[in-house]
Parts: structure tokens; sequence; C-alpha cells
């Protein structure tokens, strides 16, 4: 397999920067820079502060990707970049850095959609992906479910949240419950010592024959049964309030992902995002999965949060599908529709 | 010795080659929005005129800002990821400094250059190679008085600085005027240690020069909830 392309992404949507290196499906080095602490005591990714990270962060990353890969600039046959969606400034600093080394190294650049990239990554741990498949991005931007005839060239999108995104969802309620940003993962394991079923919150969009989601109604509903029981003094059983929001998203997410592969006739179904990370969410997709007849595939956590694999999982299938590389002068395209997979 | 030499803390987006003795190409477009999309075109077309190729270049040299952020940013990460990729080394220029140069002004004046948010940054020269101060952040009427202003800042709050003031001069930081700074200074022995321990008057690592920190507000504390 040694004669497929080694293919070199870049990542820098909001607050990551990633670098992957790969060869066809096989990870060979994933770097990550992280300016999530810087962000923490603003509640939320500030654009400028994500912005000036990647600067200082892109060059090191590089190198120690590199590094861990064992390899030399000179060994790099493509490089890709997410090109959209993200935050405008932050993707910025990701794409001149893929025009450079483009560039410099005399080899081609493959600007690439952010979303379809966390679909493609699954392929590094379980082989190429099922034509067509159905897969579900939760993230802290997005929420979608979508239908992937093939992730280098066609993916259609059959829902998406109307309001906040899962992540987005889970990343509020932390807050109101006083749970560190981002909340996500500091939920999942609050909720580990409570109870799922202790609290009805609301499922939105649950019945409405659509594949779109709805996730603000529920967090504030969380918020109002919060303030609620503060104003009457009672105390409040954080694990529960956890466990039992978590089971209204996840409910919800995996009712509409199954719902998807029925009206399309699809028996493979990809979770992909950050919140694929969440436990109740793996553990429910499985056992509906396995009820309903679907094969179910989940990347491992640290693939499933954004990297640079991802991308250059992405632009190695866009080499393999001998797609033409894209002009050194693409803009970032903050936001780049699903279905355009590459620019 | 060949200096490749771009800039993009100003609406111009700017790129030059230089030989060592002379300017071989320059080009620039000044359009404040696309600096990303530019850069990559501009820097071609150096190279097609001056008849060069990546491979022959020794030297990369950004302007350093201070500069809209945006379109600073991607002038030196395009400098840093280019001199990696080609394995040479890569410094910084304060941006105003550059403007300063192509002035060739010797008597003292300001450069001043848009900062947005109806501020400019700007420093204060002895001639078009010192820098007095600077470089800073302020209004335009907090400027110091009586001395004559260069710069596109300058153009732009004529009437706070007084438009007798203003000097005919180039009011962007050419690359060309860039890359001769650059390149007296590059001769010199040891250039590359006295630059990354800090001392150089004129080159720096090719790291921003931002002047303000980030908008952001801290939110009110979340309140506590039990356990
Ligand atoms: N174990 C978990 N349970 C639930 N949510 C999680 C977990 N781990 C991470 N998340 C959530 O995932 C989100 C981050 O995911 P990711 O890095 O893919 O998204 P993003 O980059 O913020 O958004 P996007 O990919 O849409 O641009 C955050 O909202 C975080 O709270
Ligand atoms: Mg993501």
């Amino acid at each position: 397999m040694s004669d497929e392309p080694l293919v070199l992404g870049i990542e820098t949507s909001c607050d990551e920067t990633g670098i992957g290196i790969v060869r066809g499906h096989t990870l060979l080095a994933n770097t990550i820079a992280s300016s999530v602490d810087e962000h923490a005591r603003f509640g939320g990714v500030v654009p400028e502060v994500a912005s000036r990270a990647h600067l200082e962060a892109m060059t090191p990353t590089v190198e120690r990707a590199l590094e861990q890969a064992g390899l030399r600039f000179s060994d790099i046959d493509a490089i890709a970049v997410t090109a959209g969606p993200g935050l405008a400034g932050a993707l910025l600093v990701g794409v001149a850095a893929a025009k450079a080394y483009a560039l410099g190294l005399g080899v081609p650049l493959y600007g690439v959609n952010h979303l379809a990239a966390h679909v493609a990554v699954d392929q590094l741990e379980h082989g190429a992906l099922p034509k067509p498949c159905i897969a579900m991005l939760v993230s802290g931007g997005h929420s979608s479910l979508l239908l992937v005839p093939d992730v280098a060239k066609d993916v259609i999108s059959l829902g998406s949240t109307v309001d906040d995104a899962a992540g987005e969802a889970f990343d509020k309620v932390a807050r109101v419950l006083g749970l560190p940003f981002p909340g996500g993962p500091y939920i999942d394991r609050a909720a580990r010592d409570g109870s799922g079923t202790a609290i009805a919150f609301p499922r939105g969009k649950y019945d409405d024959g659509t594949l779109d989601f709805s996730f603000s109604g529920l967090k504030t509903a969380v918020a109002r049964w919060v303030e609620a029981r503060e104003r009457s003094g009672e105390p409040i059983h954080v694990p529960d309030v956890a466990a039992s929001f978590q089971e209204a998203v996840v409910d919800v997410l995996t009712r509409k992902a199954l719902q998807a592969c029925r009206e399309h006739g699809v028996q493979d179904l990809l979770i992909g995002g950050g919140v694929a990370a969440n436990s109740r969410l793996r553990a429910l997709a499985q056992e509906r999965c396995d009820a309903a007849g679907v094969r179910l595939r989940v990347p491992r956590p640290g693939l499933c949060t954004d990297n640079g694999a991802m991308v250059a999982t992405l632009g190695s299938d866009l080499v393999a599908a001998g797609v033409t590389p894209s002009s050194l002068e693409i803009p970032a395209d903050s936001s780049l529709p699903i279905t355009t997979v590459h620019v | 010795m060949l200096v490749l030499a771009f800039d993009t803390a100003t609406p111009a987006v700017t790129a030059a080659l230089h030989d060592g003795e002379r300017v071989l190409a320059e080009s620039t477009t000044v359009d404040a929005r696309r600096h990303g999309e530019l850069l990559v075109p501009t820097i071609e077309t150096v190279l097609r005129e001056a008849g060069a190729v990546l491979a022959d270049v020794t030297v990369v040299v950004a302007g350093a800002g201070p500069g809209p952020y945006t379109g600073l940013r991607v002038g030196l990460m395009t400098a840093q990821a280019l001199a990696a990729s080609l394995g040479v080394p890569a410094y910084g220029v304060c941006t105003l400094d550059a403007v300063a140069y192509g002035s060739g002004l010797s008597e003292p004046f300001l450069v001043a250059t848009d900062a947005r948010r109806k501020e400019v940054f700007w420093g204060h020269y002895e001639d078009m190679r010192t820098r007095l101060s600077g470089p800073a952040v302020s209004r335009p009427h907090d400027l110091p008085a009586d001395l004559p202003l260069v710069g596109a800042g300058a153009r732009m709050y004529a009437e706070v600085v007084g438009a007798s003031r203003l000097l005919d001069a180039p009011e962007y930081p050419f690359a060309g005027a860039l890359a001769s700074l650059a390149a007296e200074q590059l001769g010199e022995p040891d250039i590359r240690e006295v630059v990354e321990s800090g001392t150089h008057p004129v080159l720096s690592t090719p790291r921003p020069v931002y002047l303000r920190r980030p908008d952001a507000q801290v939110p009110a504390a979340p309140k506590k909830v039990g356990t």
C-alpha cells in the first residue's frame, strides 16, 4: 500500500490546531494544540483568541506531526485543509498555512469541508465507508443527518438542527449546572451517577416526522427547572439533571438517526463529531441499531473531536478519487454548505 | 541572496523579490478583504517577473504589523510555513518601518496606518531608517503635534491631523521597500542568532505585533448549583 500518497491535513476551524498525516487510510500522526483553556474563562470560544493561538501553534504542531510519523517535509505528497465551515479568522490561518506548505513543497492542495471530514475519519479505524451510509454529525456547531453515497464526492443533507447544536446544548446546560467549559465531557461524567429518568425534560421535534432537530427548548427547560429549584430552596442533584438532560438529547438523536436509515433503506449508520464521544449516545445508538439490524460505526473519542487526521483522511480520499486539486486562491468559507465536500 | 518579502498588514497585498542589491520585481494589489486569496498569486507574479523559482529563495521576510489582525496573520502564517517548507529562515519587519523606508525622508516624521475603530497605528521616526518610538496605537487627534505625517492612516484622518502635515510619499508598506530595508541588514554575521535574541533593531522573528488584547468579555460568574 506504500504507493498510496502521504497526505498532511490541517484543521483550524475552531479552537484546536490539528495536524494529521495519513497514508491512504493508515494514520501516521495526529498532533493537536488546543486553546480551549484560554477560552474557558469566557464561557465559550473567543474567535480572536483562537486565531492568535492557531498562528502560534501551527508550525510547531506540524513539526511534531512529522516527527511522530518519522517523516520529512519532502515525503509529503499532498496538503489538505479545512476550508469551512467554522470561524472565519481561524479558518484563514489554516488555509494560509496550507497554501504556503503546498506552494513551498510543490504539492497539490485540497480544501475540504470540515463536516465531511468528521465523516471520513472513521475510515482510519473501521475501513472504507459503505456506499451509501447514513452519517449523523453532532458537534459544538452542528447537528446534521446526512445521506452519504460517497464521502469524497457526494453528501446529501437530510436534516439538521433548527436552533442549537447538540454540543452547544451540552455546553450551555453545563454552564447552568456550574460545570466547566466545554461542558459535554463533564455532563457525560456527572450523568453516570444520576438517573436518566429522574426528570422528564422535553424532546423537541420528537414526533414531527422530519429529520430535523431542536435543542433550544430543552436547554431552556433545564435552566427553568434549575431556577425554580433554586428559588424554592430545594436541593439540586446535578447528576440527575445531567443524566436526564443527556437522555433527552440522546433519545432524539438516535431515534432520528434510525428513522433516516429506515426511510432511505440504508443498513449502515456512522456517528461523528465531538458529541459522538458521549458514552450514553454510543450505548443507546448501539442498542437501537442492534434492534433494527443496522451496523453502527463510531470512531474512538479522540477522532470524534476536531483533529487534523480527519482532514488528511478526506484529502486522501480526494486524491484517490482523482479529484482536481484546489487553487491556491481559495478563500476560507465560514458557511461552506455540507453538500460542498471540497472547494 | 534572494529575499522574498511580503506584507499584508494594510489594505495592500504586496510582494517583492530582492537579490541583495536591488528589487527584481514588485507586485501590489489593494483589497482590504481578500489578503488570503491574493497573497500566493502575488508571490507567484513576482517570481515569474524576476524569472526566479521558489527554490532560489534564501530568506523570507514579512511585515509583522501592527495592522488589522486577520490580514496580518495571513502574511505571517505564509512566511512561517513557506520558510519551513523551503528550509530557509523567516524574519519579520515592523510594517511601519517599511512605510518609513519607502518615504526616503531624512528629517523627523510620523508614520500612521489605519488601525480601525477610529484609531491609527503609528511610529515616530528620526529618518527613513530610524524609529524613535512606537509602534503604538492611538486616536488620530492624540498623535504628537507638528511633525509631518506619512501613511494611509494619516490621509484617512487628514481633517483631524491637518491636511498641511501630510507628506507626498507612498502610503502603504510596499514590499520593495520592505525587502530593501531587510536586505541592508541580512549580510550581517550571525544575523539569525541576533534576531532570535530579540535585540535586532530592524529584524524580528516572524510573529505578529498586535498592540491590542483580543476583545472578549468575561461573562458573569456561572451560578453555583448544589450537588
Ligand atoms: N463526552 C461528551 N458528551 C457530550 N458532548 C461532548 C462530549 N465530548 C465532547 N462533547 C462536545 O463536543 C463539542 C466539541 O466537538 P467538536 O470539536 O467536534 O465541535 P466544534 O469544533 O466545537 O464544532 P464543529 O465541529 O461543529 O465546528 C463540544 O460542544 C463538547 O461539549
Ligand atoms: Mg468539529
